[in-house]
């Protein structure tokens, strides 16, 4: 079987794998990191979202080999120890969720919406980015208030959380 | 998905000795829609050989009257580069398009039109813009390129390097989305040059991307929207599905197509206030 070598949440992980391994499947299945979901396995839902070199990208529709010597960040790897990263926390603070199935995927790509488009975003845009992440509880109203709000704080994180991204 | 053999090619004349000597051997780039049809088992190649790892193969270079941009540039990249967004304002739009943001940060150029989907957005600029694909062997101009559905020129261990757009004095891109796939139903790209000016039409063509002879006529006249009213495409050809007829889609090729010219009538009409 092939071997590959990547970071995962700063770790450096070896693995020899089926060819067919699907990103997604090396962090649920090999690495038991399950906060990084499977909706429909289509690159439709956006429920998979992880960073690749600091990239949303959907692991469901990306070879784990295709990952090779890359650093990936999971949902599992955005809190300082208790501390939740500011996205996280206004997630929480704003009820961006209910059933919390596409709750990683949104905060991956709601973090990865930030390094793009910047701190202050205004509705129009946060819901033209999540084109890519769907919801079925929401209705999405408190996950684009949790995302302009995550924005904000963000800008204002202490130094040692900016440092580490 | 079905088994493969795994191929990391280091260089392009790897990639292309890989390609000749395995049996039914398939090039990856972003794997945005290889991916999804090897998932479906649609496409199940016996060999993979992922392009991802080739170095230079994404850049973006100006030249005076175009540009080339490599194969492996993403749509992101295109979408955000400095040299596309002033040179060809309605090319990194188009990318800007494609999919969403985390497709378009794997999803790569020479992929797309190496697909060649029906509804893929690039067809047809690289089309309107006269484009001239740049493989491992030869040139070829896009009017060459695009030979039927999920089907081109490109000969089997053939790979694409580059593409040069030649710049436009007037372009835009104007795209109806299916409203769940967020597909092009129809897109329409319009490009005026110095000669001439191309029309031209994803998303509704039987046969792929095509050009519209009869509005680039009326549009060398006179470059405004008013140019095609009247003007009407035939259904004949085009895809009929249940997201929408084949009639509908040949009106909505007219609707798009004014709003692509008026686009980049305004698009230049605010650069000359600058």
């Amino acid at each position: 079987m092939p071997t590959v070598s990547l970071t995962v949440n700063g770790n450096p992980v070896h693995a020899d794998i089926d060819p067919r391994t699907l990103l997604v499947q090396l962090l649920r299945e090999n690495l038991r990191l399950t906060g990084t979901r499977v909706g429909c396995d289509t690159s439709q839902c956006g429920s998979c979202v992880v960073h690749m070199d600091g990239k949303a990208v959907k692991s469901c529709t990306v070879l784990t080999l295709q990952a090779e010597g890359t650093a990936i960040t999971t949902i599992e790897g955005l809190a300082l120890g208790e501390t939740l990263h500011p996205m996280q926390q206004a997630f929480r603070d704003n009820h961006g969720l209910q059933c919390g199935f596409c709750t990683s995927g949104m905060i991956m790509t709601a973090v990865d919406m930030v390094r793009r488009k910047g701190h202050a975003l205004d509705d129009h845009t946060i819901r033209r980015e999540l084109e890519g992440n769907l919801c079925r509880c929401t209705g999405y109203h408190n996950i684009v208030k949790s995302i302009a709000a995550g924005a904000r704080a963000m800008e204002s994180a202490d130094p040692l959380r900016r440092a580490a991204e | 998905m079905y088994n493969f053999i795994y191929h990391r090619a280091a260089g392009l004349r790897q990639a292309q000795h890989m390609l000749g000597e395995f049996d039914d051997a398939k090039l990856i780039a972003g794997g945005q829609s290889l991916l999804p049809m090897m998932k479906l088992r649609l496409a199940a190649p016996a060999n993979l050989v992922d392009l991802g790892k080739i170095a230079g193969l994404s850049d973006i270079e100006p030249d005076v009257r175009s540009i080339s941009i490599g194969a492996m540039a993403t749509h992101f990249e295109v979408h955000n580069s400095a040299v596309v967004q002033e040179a060809l304002p309605a090319l990194a739009e188009l990318a800007g398009m494609i999919g969403e943001p985390a497709v378009r940060h794997r999803g790569t150029l020479g992929g797309s039109i190496a697909h060649n989907d029906p509804t893929a957005d690039y067809p047809a600029a690289c089309l309107a813009l006269g484009a001239t694909i740049i493989t491992t062997e030869r040139r070829i101009p896009a009017d060459a390129f695009f030979t039927g559905l999920f089907e081109t020129a490109l000969m089997p261990d053939e790979i694409i390097t580059a593409v040069s757009f030649p710049l436009a004095e007037k372009a835009a891109y104007q795209k109806f989305r299916n409203p769940a796939s967020r597909y092009a139903m129809v897109g329409v790209f319009v490009a005026k040059h110095a000669s001439d000016v191309r029309v031209a039409i994803t998303g509704a063509g039987a046969s792929g991307v095509f050009r519209v002879p009869a509005f680039e006529e009326a549009l060398q006249g006179r470059f405004s929207p008013e140019a095609l009213e009247g003007l009407t495409v035939s259904a004949d050809g085009l895809t009929g599905d249940l997201h929408a007829s084949a009639p509908y889609r040949a009106h909505l090729i007219g609707v798009l197509a004014r709003r692509a010219v008026a686009a980049a009538n305004e698009r230049n009409d605010r650069s000359d206030e600058l």
